[in-house]
Order: C-alpha cells, then structure tokens, then sequence
C-alpha cells in the first residue's frame, strides 16, 4: 500500500474498503450515462463506521460521495476527482418504529418499497406507508430518497420527501456527527433538516432518518381516461386541480408511450388514443366516491372518449402496471433511452408538451411522454440508438432545448431528479448569480473544505463568490 | 409553442426582481446599519435597528396551479380572505400578523397534524441579503429540486438572515365540511387506540380527559364520527401562556406526570387544575399555563447555528440580538 490515505482507509474501518477495478468500474456511475473512477469503495456498516471514513477524508483532504442505491439519473453519484464512494447499502435496518406518533427511525440504506411494505402492518386498522414513491421505489434508498428531495407519483396530495423526515443523523463533512431536526415538530433554530434534505450529498452522509408514516386509505378508486388531443387531456388535469380536489395521482402518458407499453404488457390500454390519464383518488368512501363522479363529469366535459374503472384491486394494480412499466417498454423502440425531468406550471403542460415534440421532431428523435401531470412534472423519453453517429449529440441537444422550454413556460429544471451533473451549468437558467452565491453559503457551512460530493449542483463561477468568514465570536 | 432559441435564457427571476416595489425595499434594507425587521409588529420590533416593513399585495392567485404569489407584508387574514373567495387556503396560522412575520416565527397552529406545517407552506421566497440585494431561493412550482433548498432555512429565521420581500406559497382547497368534536380521554391507552382507529384527522386536542377532534372533508366522512364523538362548536380555549415542542411521545408522557409528578387520581387531579394544558396530540406542542424546561442545546449544532448567522448576515445586521435558538422557547 503506497497511498497513505488509502492506508489510513483501510486502518479506519478494516474489511469495509475496496480498490479493485471490478469495486471501482460499477461504482463510477449511478443511473446516469456520467461516470468517473473512484480512488476507493467503501462499505460501512454503522454510522460509526461512517464517521471514520469521513474523519480520515477530511483528515486527508480527500473528497468523497456518499452513494446510496446508485439509481439517480444526474451523475449525482459521480465521484468526480478521484473520491472515495461511500455505500451506504449494508445500512439497511429499520431501527424502530413508533406506530402512534407514526414515526420511522431507519438507516439510509433500506430501500423505499420494503420499508413501505414493513410498516403496512403497523398501526391497525389502517396501517402505514411512506408517502414518497419514485418510480424506482424498488430499488432506491432513503438515504438516496432524503439526498434527492424524491418524489413519485402519489406526492401530489401527500409532498415531496422534505415533508416527510423529520430528522436526519448525519455525519458532517468534518467527521464528527450531529442531529438534523428532531422528532418534536418545531426544533429551535434554522430548519437545518430541512435543508439538508436535497443536498444530493454535499452537506454530508445521513446515517439515520426519522420519516414521518402515512395512514393507508381505506377506499381507492383508480380511472383511466383517454383522449383524442393531448391538449384534452392537460386542460382535464388542470380543472380537476381548480375544482377543488387534490386526487392522490394525476398521471399521463401520451400516444408513443400508450402503444409502447400495450405492446409490452397488454394492459388494454387504448392505443389510438393521443393521450391516457390515470387517475387515483384515496380517502374515506365519501370523499373518494363523490371525487370520482365529479372526476369523470370534468373528463368528458373536456373530451374524455371513455372511462374506464379499475373494477378490483387486480386491474388498479394493472393499470399501474401499465404506468410504471413505460421504461421497461422502451426497450422495445430503441436499445438506448435518455429520461429527462422538468416542471412546468399546469395550465402549461399543452404548450410545453408542443413545444417537445418541436423540439424532439427538429433533433430528428422519438420522444414518450409519461408524467406526473398532476405536478406539471414532465419526463420526456428521448430514445435513441446510440450506435448511429451523432445520436448523443442530438440528445444532449435537444435535452438542453427542453429544459430552457420548461423554465422559459415559468417552470423549474428538475422536479425530483436532480440537478448533479447534468444539470449543474444550466442553473443560471433559473439562478443569478446572487442566488447562486447564496446557494454556496449554505454549502460553505455544511462544508467549507469542500470535500463531500464536489463539482455537483453549482456551477463554477458560482462557488465561493461570496463567501465571508465572520470573526469568531461575531454571531448574536 | 415554439422553444425558446438556445441563447434565450428565458429567466423568471431576474424579471420578477425587477419590480419597482421590490428594488425600492431592498434599497430601504440598503448595505450598512443594523435593521430590524417588523410585520404588523406583533411581536417586535427586536433590536435598536433601523425599522423596515415588507411591500403589501397579493400578486398572483392560480387556483389551478394551488400557490399564491404575494408580498410579505401582506397580512395573513387578507391572504386568507382573498384564497376562501376561490376556495383555497394557506397553512399560515391566524395570529394576527403578517405572512413574512408569520413564516419568520415558523409556527404552525393545532390544524398542523392535518394541514401540514407552516414551513411546507413556502415555495419560492424573494428576499434581501446583508449587502441590500435582493435573491431569489426555491421555485414557484410545488415539485422542484433545483439547487439547495434555502427556502427552509427562512422560515422559523425569525428575520436574522435577510427580510423576505416576496413569497410563493401552496394553497390548498378548503374541505367541503370541518366540524370539531369530542369525547371522554383519561387514558394513553385510550388515546393511542383513537390515534390509530381515526383517519387523518386534522386536529386532536388532549387535555388528559377530555380529547378534541377536528374533522375535514366529505361531510358523509365527517357525519360518520357522530355517534363516540359529540359535536362541538369549536375548538377547545387554549391554557398559555406557554407553548412548547416535544417528541409526541414524550409530550404524552409528560401530560401524565405534569404538576408533582404524582399520577394518582386525586392528587393528579389537584395537580392538573394548578398545571393547565393542553396538548396537540400526534404533533407534541403543548399549551401550558407553565414552563417547561428544554433539554440542552447540542454544542455541535449550536455551532452550526453560528456559521450560518456569520456566514449569511456577516455584519450581523439583521434583528441584532435576536438568538434564533432561545426566542419564543
């Protein structure tokens, strides 16, 4: 061993580092297409051992990233500049559980869905889940979920991940530990939680999470409309919003999509129609019985050809099916995909979903749309056959085009992604440089060395423009 | 649409900054001086500084899109007034003051468990910095993961950080029915079966005998509690003048031991009438007509504070002598 950083390592937390090239090629890239080599892969088991690891960082001088279940889409969990990826996959417990109070301590490393599953049984009758459920839910973490400020398709009536943690462990990029939030509901001082949630790992490595738990509905009533026009479709999303309700799922797939999916999985699907939305209302069967008619007087009044019921439990879980199958269906177009993330406001979705077929049809490239447009979250897919000269290019191209078309209609670069890498140098896109600084304020008291996550979210000019260190003692 | 040419930044932000009313109040905050910031002065002004008061004005309602866009003098009942004509609402708490003053003190009132807390509330803030410039944090979207959060580190700042000038804020549809109930509690175990057999209440109020409930939603949902639950006509006065957050837990925890500690029937009950309280059941803010004492501060995290003060308001110029960690404890 000639590094002695990579000794030190290694003294730290023995048995818990890898450096061979097999450890090193699959942790260099998450979801994304971005990738970069570690120095080194660690796999702590407990937040000490976390602590250890980012004490001798620091200590070093050496960057790191921390790194949950490798499903981000942005190069979030890139290791730029040689970094150590810190695992937190074998941090998978679920510590305890307080049914009544409907709190949840868990280590970062358990992953969306089985933490939703285990807690299904805990506080009958109704039971719990955790609200936040990404696409990838089956495979991500939430340490991943808290770094990414996650959402999912039932975030429309429930939030983001942010309104669900209540407190975070987290060990600072100094290595020494501190508790972010707390279980009481107004903690003294700056919400801290807060924002650290969102961070995408730059503040630090959450090695325990305090999530709030969701009662489970007692009735759900699942509906699939279709339409001849897209536009029918988004102006039917935006009077169900201004009529007053706030279904637990608005989503939507457009004409691509619809065929894609039908063909993978056949799920009765209309595939002649230009665009099929997929509504869920939850509550008590009053609310979700009358919401449902209102619901689908709103559709037809806006040119919905046909309603369709899911009738029990197996054709809601069909038609969802259908919805969350779209990526698996891709494969069936073209070998490569490319899923963007954007927001638009929701009486905009028409001219921003014009605006991408524009763009995707200029670009010579094939676009599906399936979204949370209950949100105004869009996710077009660029697919592509990376083989053909010039097939990248034209992607990263139109992507670009694609995000200034969302922020120019009023809406934001990442809805639930990310910003990472890929997103980093279009921030001023939304950001002055004034705003930006006080980004890299915050950033600067979490970690004024720099070392955890580096190179992700700010784009260069914008760090350290403003940073001013206070004389000691200068606080109050 | 056509897509906006390559080098079509196309940015909100600097657009919305260039309002008159917004440069003239950031030129007010200026770079230099102590300031202190007031709302409708319901709780300052603090310090000796020179006294500034956030723009008035709603400037945007999209019911179809749930946020409002207004200013951050603009007062609470106003807001609230205006949303209730389209039927939309903001989780800010009617006390009386400003809704810049009121995501300042970040408190949120006993409709929290079911209308969420006030720092949910705020999307997108405009706000001016130590130097008198104005920034712009988070999105006017509900969903948005663009850059650090800093909207958070606003609310509950209590005005050390930066005046905010301008607020994007989720509204939400005023339920078609909320009525209060209530009905006899005198046990946890009775109280933990009623937290867990009860759907998404949107208040439970706990005096340790008698629990409180507010019911939103479709009145046949809100009818069907009629019958364990007796109809009230609003929500229970509530003992202060203190008010403090616990761990739900431990806020149960100490509504049975509060006063001597005893937790016998009649000495508890003697003691119960000296110590009044009443506790936000599922969310641990406890209304006492006594104190109760907080657990020490994490020296870790105390410093933590202190960088971000020194960090964000160097000079410290922003309600000179206001500790974020101690006010309103």
């Amino acid at each position: 061993m000639t590094d002695p950083f990579l000794a030190a390592l290694h003294r730290a937390v023995p048995g818990r580092v890898e450096v061979g090239d097999v450890e090193r090629r699959l942790y260099s890239r998450d979801a994304s297409m971005m990738s970069a080599s570690p120095l080194a892969v660690c796999f702590p088991e407990s937040a000490d051992e976390v602590r250890r690891i980012v004490a001798t960082c620091a200590e070093h001088g050496r960057p790191f990233v921390p790194r949950g279940s490798g499903t981000g889409l942005t190069g979030g969990a890139t290791p730029l500049d040689g970094a150590v990826v810190v695992s937190t996959v074998r941090m998978n417990r679920i510590l305890e559980v307080d049914e009544d109070s409907r709190q949840a301590w868990v280590e970062p490393g358990v992953l969306n869905l089985d933490l939703s599953r285990q807690v299904a049984e805990f506080g009958r009758p109704h039971g719990l889940h955790f609200a936040p459920d990404p696409s990838s839910q089956q495979s991500c973490s939430i340490g991943g979920n808290v770094a990414n400020n996650s959402g999912g398709p039932h975030c429309l009536a429930d939030g983001v991940t942010a309104a669900h943690v209540l407190a975070v462990d987290v060990v600072l990029p100094d290595g020494t530990s501190v508790r972010l939030g707390g279980a009481e509901p107004e903690p003294p001082g700056y919400d801290l939680r807060g924002v650290f949630v969102g961070s995408e790992g730059m503040f630090g490595i959450a090695t325990a999470v305090l999530v709030r738990l969701t009662q489970n509905p007692s009735d759900v009533s699942t509906m699939l409309f279709d339409f001849d026009e897209v536009s029918n479709g988004a102006d039917t999303v935006s009077a169900i919003i201004a009529s007053g309700m706030v279904p637990a799922a608005l989503e939507m797939m457009d004409r691509l999509c619809v065929r894609a999916v039908e063909d993978y999985i056949g799920a009765g699907l209309p595939v002649d129609a230009a665009a099929v939305l997929l509504v869920e209302v939850t509550g008590q069967s009053g609310r979700v019985t009358d919401d449902a008619r209102r619901i689908s007087e709103i559709a037809r009044a806006h040119g919905a050809r046909s309603v369709r019921v899911a009738a029990d439990e197996r054709e809601r879980a069909l038609l969802w099916k259908g919805r969350k199958s779209a990526f698996g269906a891709v494969a069936r177009i073209a070998p490569n995909y490319y899923l963007h993330d954007t927001v638009v406001p929701r009486h905009r979705l028409a001219e921003a979903l014009d605006g991408i077929y524009d763009i995707t049809r200029r670009h010579g490239l094939m676009v599906m749309n399936v979204f949370h447009a209950g949100d105004g979250n869009l996710h077009p897919i660029l697919v592509f056959d990376r083989r053909e000269a010039g097939s990248m290019e034209r992607v990263h191209a139109a992507g670009e085009e694609i995000v200034r078309l969302s922020v120019h209609c009023g809406g934001v670069l990442s809805g639930e992604h990310g910003i990472g890498l890929e997103k980093r140098d279009l921030m001023p896109l939304m950001f002055d440089e004034v705003d930006l600084a006080a980004q890299d304020l915050i950033r600067a008291v979490f970690d004024p060395d720099r070392i955890a996550n580096p190179g992700k979210v700010l784009p260069a000019p914008a760090r350290c423009a403003d940073l001013q260190v206070a004389p000691t003692g200068s606080w109050i | 649409m056509t897509a906006p040419a390559p080098n079509d930044l196309g940015r909100p932000a600097p657009r919305l900054k260039d309002s008159a009313e917004l440069v003239e109040f950031a030129a007010l905050v200026g770079d230099s001086g102590p300031i202190s910031i007031v709302g409708s002065a319901t709780t300052g002004p603090h310090g000796a500084g020179r006294i500034v008061g956030a723009p008035v004005g709603l400037v945007e309602l999209r019911v179809d899109e749930m946020t409002v866009r207004c200013r951050a003098g603009t007062m609470v009942a106003d807001l609230q007034e205006t949303l209730a004509e389209a039927g939309q609402r903001v989780a800010l708490p009617a006390s009386g003051g400003t809704v810049g003053g009121a995501l300042a003190r970040g408190r949120s009132d006993v409709t929290r468990l079911g209308r969420g807390p006030v720092r949910d509330a705020l999307l997108e803030a405009i706000w001016v910095d130590h130097r008198g410039r104005l920034v712009a944090s988070g999105g006017p979207t509900v969903k948005n993961v663009s850059g650090f959060d800093l909207v958070r580190l606003l609310v509950g700042s209590w005005g050390t950080l930066g005046p905010i000038a301008e607020v994007v804020l989720r509204t939400n549809p005023i339920p078609r029915a909320s009525r209060w109930f209530s009905r006899p509690c005198d046990s946890p175990a009775e109280l933990s079966r009623i937290q867990r057999e009860t759907y998404r209440p949107a208040s439970l109020l706990w005096d340790g005998h008698t629990l409180w409930l507010l019911a939103e939603g479709h009145e046949d949902d809100v009818a069907r509690l009629e019958g364990p639950w007796s109809p009230e006509e609003g929500s229970p006065p509530l003992p202060g003048p203190h008010r403090v957050s616990m761990a739900p837990t431990a806020s149960v925890e100490w509504m049975l031991a509060r006063g001597s500690g005893a937790t016998s029937r009649i000495a508890g009950a003697d003691a119960e009438r000296a110590v009044g309280a009443v506790l936000e059941v599922g969310v641990g803010i406890v209304h006492s007509t006594h104190p109760i004492e907080r657990p020490e501060m994490d020296t870790r995290l105390v410093a933590l504070h202190q960088r971000v003060k020194n960090l964000f308001d160097p000079d410290g110029r922003f309600n000179p002598g206001v500790d974020v960690l101690t006010i309103g404890v």
